[in-house]
């Protein structure tokens, strides 16, 4: 199976970690092969921040993402901008705190998360809504192991933040499992 | 980290792997000067030369930055630099001062969108060219294309024996999409990773002793601080080194001693990748472009449509022989670059009319080609 | 009795004719590099001779018995930098002429000093480009004709000691070949001092700048450097017209600032 990702919000956000830690953890952990790449430049100084993410169980020959199966915006912005890329039935993930003008009809799930509000509001730490994101995410889709994940996150974080993202993951995952009930 | 080479399975940009290789190849000098794309080699070596007991130096622009490997090179010391399309052009007199004093060094190039300050960030195949003719004069090079960030360690490695062994400057022509993705990266064992030690002369040769070993076989190299009173100069020398800028014969010998020492060993220098089985349409790329490639292959295959790849890993000495024989097998090629076509004229030579040779660059400048796309042009031609 | 060169043994054997002018400064500063050598009883093989392109760029190239770095136009300190530091153990010392070292080279030369890198730079400075055939240089005083500014040079020349000195230089000497003697001690300090140490030797070119110019023949030339010399030690008494057309000759700085090489080193040890 081969999985293609985008994360798309704001600099600042922490979504190339995000990308980053989704792909160590699919190949250090789960022996999985994946690819990250990002956008640079005038597009994420501006403010935009894209971060993109190729999960397969096999080889993965082309590098990019063309029509990702699962998009998560953390903004309005990113939505607008990468909505339409999404595959037919894909997955549409959106901090509903950062998103609020919805497409009207649309054929894909769509899954609205208050990762960020939940990072201000319980964990002090806006900064962790990405991995409220990340727990949400791979207990909604199991593109990576839960176990990988926090793994990753563990390697991927500054020193001494461990436990606090780690905590923010398992939160994300409990509002997977409430939405996958 | 620990201070020793890296081993096992990581998930790496390619800049990041292009270090690592670096010093798992024993690269102990880099001196470079920042730019976008290819600035995280310099940051990686930065941490970790002084962990391994190298330098870094962070040099006032990249005049200075070639200068000084070469000087590093000079000294024993394996060295390289890193950087993209305008530091390139300013280091293209001192790459051919490496190459006429025929001095070891790897210049990795993370090629962005140019000409001039171009596109930063974006990512373009438009030095091929620059790094077979960029300097003045009449020579030959070293080039080698990685496609993944697995080759951005692999490759560095082979750059840096291809340039121990042959005395020459070696370029890494990768590109910014290659450098800032990551992708697993797996580092073989110390042991398993082949090294290859730079000829030495004898303690103290004698003139004419040294004069024998001038041949296009690669002499060793009389390195500084080892008393052998070693003269390096880019001005056009004799056979015992001594400058002679007046005579033709001076500049007939240096000229072509410098080029067969590459030709004559072409053969051992040059790596292809090469599936063509029985098909009659065979896909040429490299370095990145041959992601995109593989991808359409797969997709032709699903559509019971075969067709042959060849990859170029060895850009530079040019793998002529090894077109003409690929030619004389399949009825057409279809040369993938991303540019508006450097290396196509070069193969349309080799090909000798023996086949039809279609270029086909991505639908948009820099992007990697669509899978797709290709695919359509395969069906079009076929 | 044959009678040999005390200096003879540092050349390189079949290489004893320079390609220098009659009358040239630049065997003088030669000499002075070679027998500071000597008086120093320091072993030559243990010296890195770098040089660029340019009549003074072929004082140690190929003549010096040594290993010689005759490097491109501009940058033979960068090049020094790079054999510096990946060896700190030889000595490095760049000749060069004024254009290489402060025109096409400038930046490379402010930034070593600023780094204090154990380097010894000696600029043979003829306040023309010699080699080329006798254009303006960064040097060349204001109003003279030169090759390319047939009306007068409209700009104004450098002070090499003084833009050594702010940029960080920790021994900063200006001789001219008229003071051989001071030379050689002067390199000898240079050599000995840690950190990146600058010597401007004001030579002549008769060939090039004396005939142009009107400064006249080697002997005119070193007799008005001699006359036209003032120690650096009396400036201070003298007043800014007295001091008009006057060389400045003397140790400008000589002090102590961490070394690079040495700071490295103790990096390396830190970080284990
Ligand atoms: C990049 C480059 N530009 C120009 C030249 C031509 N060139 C050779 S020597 C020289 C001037 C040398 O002047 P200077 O350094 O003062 O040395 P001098 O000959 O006066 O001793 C120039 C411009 C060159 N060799 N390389
Ligand atoms: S041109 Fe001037 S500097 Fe050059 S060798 Fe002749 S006299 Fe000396
Ligand atoms: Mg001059």
């Amino acid at each position: 199976m081969k999985k293609e990702i985008r994360i798309a919000g704001f600099g600042g956000q922490g979504v190339v970690l995000s990308g980053v830690i989704l792909g160590k953890a699919a190949v250090l952990y789960d022996r999985k092969r994946a690819i990250q790449t990002q956008s640079y430049g005038a597009e994420a100084r501006g403010g935009g921040a894209r971060s993109e993410i190729v999960i397969s169980d096999e080889d993965i020959d082309y590098p990019k993402v063309i029509n990702p199966d699962i998009l998560v915006a953390m903004s309005q912005q990113a939505l607008d901008k990468y909505v339409k890329d999404l595959k037919p039935k894909g997955i549409l993930i959106v901090d509903s705190e950062l998103v609020k003008d919805l497409p009207e009809d649309y054929i894909f799930s769509l899954y609205r998360v208050p990762a960020s509000q939940i990072a201000s509001n319980e964990f002090g730490r806006i900064i962790v809504a990405n991995m409220i994101m990340l727990g949400f995410l791979v207990s909604l889709t199991e593109v990576v192991s839960l176990k990988a994940l926090k793994n990753s996150v563990r390697e991927s974080v500054p020193k001494g933040t461990e436990e606090m993202n780690i905590k923010a993951v398992e939160r994300g995952r409990k509002i997977g499992e409430v939405v996958i009930k | 980290m620990s201070n020793k080479v890296l081993t096992g399975l990581h998930f790496m940009q390619g800049d990041i792997a292009c270090a690592e290789g670096a010093i798992a190849a024993g690269c102990r000098f880099f001196a470079g000067y920042p730019i976008t794309p290819a600035t995280e080699i310099a940051e990686r070596m930065a941490k970790r030369l002084p962990e391994v007991g190298g330098t870094y130096a962070q040099m006032e622009d990249e005049l200075g930055s070639m200068a000084a490997i070469i000087g590093a090179s000079w000294t024993g010391t394996r060295a390289m630099t890193a950087t993209s399309g305008p530091g390139i052009s300013l280091m293209l007199e001192n790459i051919g001062y490496a190459i006429a004093t025929e001095t070891p060094c790897v210049v990795v190039n993370v090629q962005r969108g140019a000409p001039s300050t171009g596109s930063a960030t974006l990512s373009f195949q438009g030095d091929i060219l620059q790094a077979r003719r960029g300097s003045h004069g009449e020579y030959e090079t070293i080039a080698l294309a990685p496609s993944s960030s697995q080759e951005m360690f692999d490759l560095t490695i082979k750059a840096f024996n291809l340039a121990e062994k042959f005395r020459t400057p070696v370029f890494l022509l990768a590109d910014a999409f290659i450098g800032h993705m990551r992708e697993e990266v797996l580092i073989p064992d110390k042991s398993k990773i082949n090294i290859v030690k730079r000829k030495l002369p004898p303690c103290k040769m004698s003139l004419n002793e040294y004069k024998s070993s001038l041949d296009e076989n690669v002499a060793p190299m009389p390195i500084f601080g080892h008393g052998f009173k070693s003269h390096v100069t880019g001005s056009t020398h004799n056979s015992y080194g001594k400058r002679d800028v007046t005579n033709y014969e001076a500049l007939d010998y240096e000229v072509k001693l410098l080029s067969k020492k590459i030709s004559k060993h072409k053969r051992e220098i040059i790596s292809v990748d090469s599936e063509i089985k029985d098909s009659n349409v065979v896909l040429i790329s490299y370095g990145t472009t041959y992601r995109a490639v593989r991808e359409a292959r797969k997709m032709l295959k699903r559509d019971n449509i075969n067709v042959g790849s060849f990859r170029l890993i060895t850009l530079w000495p040019f793998p002529e022989e090894e077109i003409e024989d690929l030619a004389k097998k399949v009825k057409k090629i279809i040369v993938l670059e991303n540019n508006l076509g450097q290396i196509v004229t070069y193969i349309k030579a080799a090909v000798k009319g023996e086949a039809e040779v279609i270029f086909l660059p991505p639908q948009v400048l820099g992007t990697l080609h669509k899978p797709d796309y290709i695919v359509d042009k395969v069906k079009e031609v076929i | 009795m044959k009678i040999v060169h005390p200096l003879i043994k540092y050349v390189r054997p079949g290489f004893l004719s320079t390609t220098n002018c009659a009358g040239c400064g630049n065997g003088i500063i030669a000499q002075s590099i070679l027998r500071a050598v000597d008086e120093l009883e320091m072993d030559i093989d243990d010296f890195v001779f770098v040089s660029g392109i340019g009549c003074a760029a072929w004082i140690p190239s190929p003549f010096f018995n040594a290993d010689v770095l005759h490097t491109t136009h501009g940058r033979p300190i960068a090049f020094a930098t790079g054999v510096k530091l990946s060896n700190p153990k030889l000595r490095v010392m760049v000749v060069s002429g004024d254009g290489d070292l402060v025109a096409i080279g400038g930046n490379h030369f402010i930034h070593a000093a600023r780094r204090n890198i154990d380097l010894t730079v000696i600029c043979a400075n003829n306040g023309i480009y010699g080699m080329t055939g006798g254009q303006v240089g960064p040097t060349t005083p204001s109003g003279l004709k030169t090759a390319t500014t047939p009306y007068g040079n409209l700009e104004r020349p450098f002070d090499l000691p003084n833009l050594a000195k702010a940029a960080g230089a920790v021994y900063v000497a200006r001789w001219t070949t008229y003071h051989a003697r001071q030379l050689t001690k002067s390199i000898k300090r240079a050599v000995q001092k840690k950190g990146f140490s600058f010597i401007e030797v004001i030579s002549q070119c008769p060939v090039q700048f004396g005939r142009r110019t009107g400064a006249g023949n080697a002997v005119t030339m070193m007799q008005n450097y001699k006359k036209n010399s003032v120690s650096i030690k009396k400036v201070d008494k003298l007043k800014e017209n007295e001091l008009k057309g006057k060389i400045i000759v003397g140790e400008f700085i000589d002090r102590e600032e961490p070394e690079l090489c040495e700071e490295i080193a103790k990096m390396r040890e830190r970080i284990g």
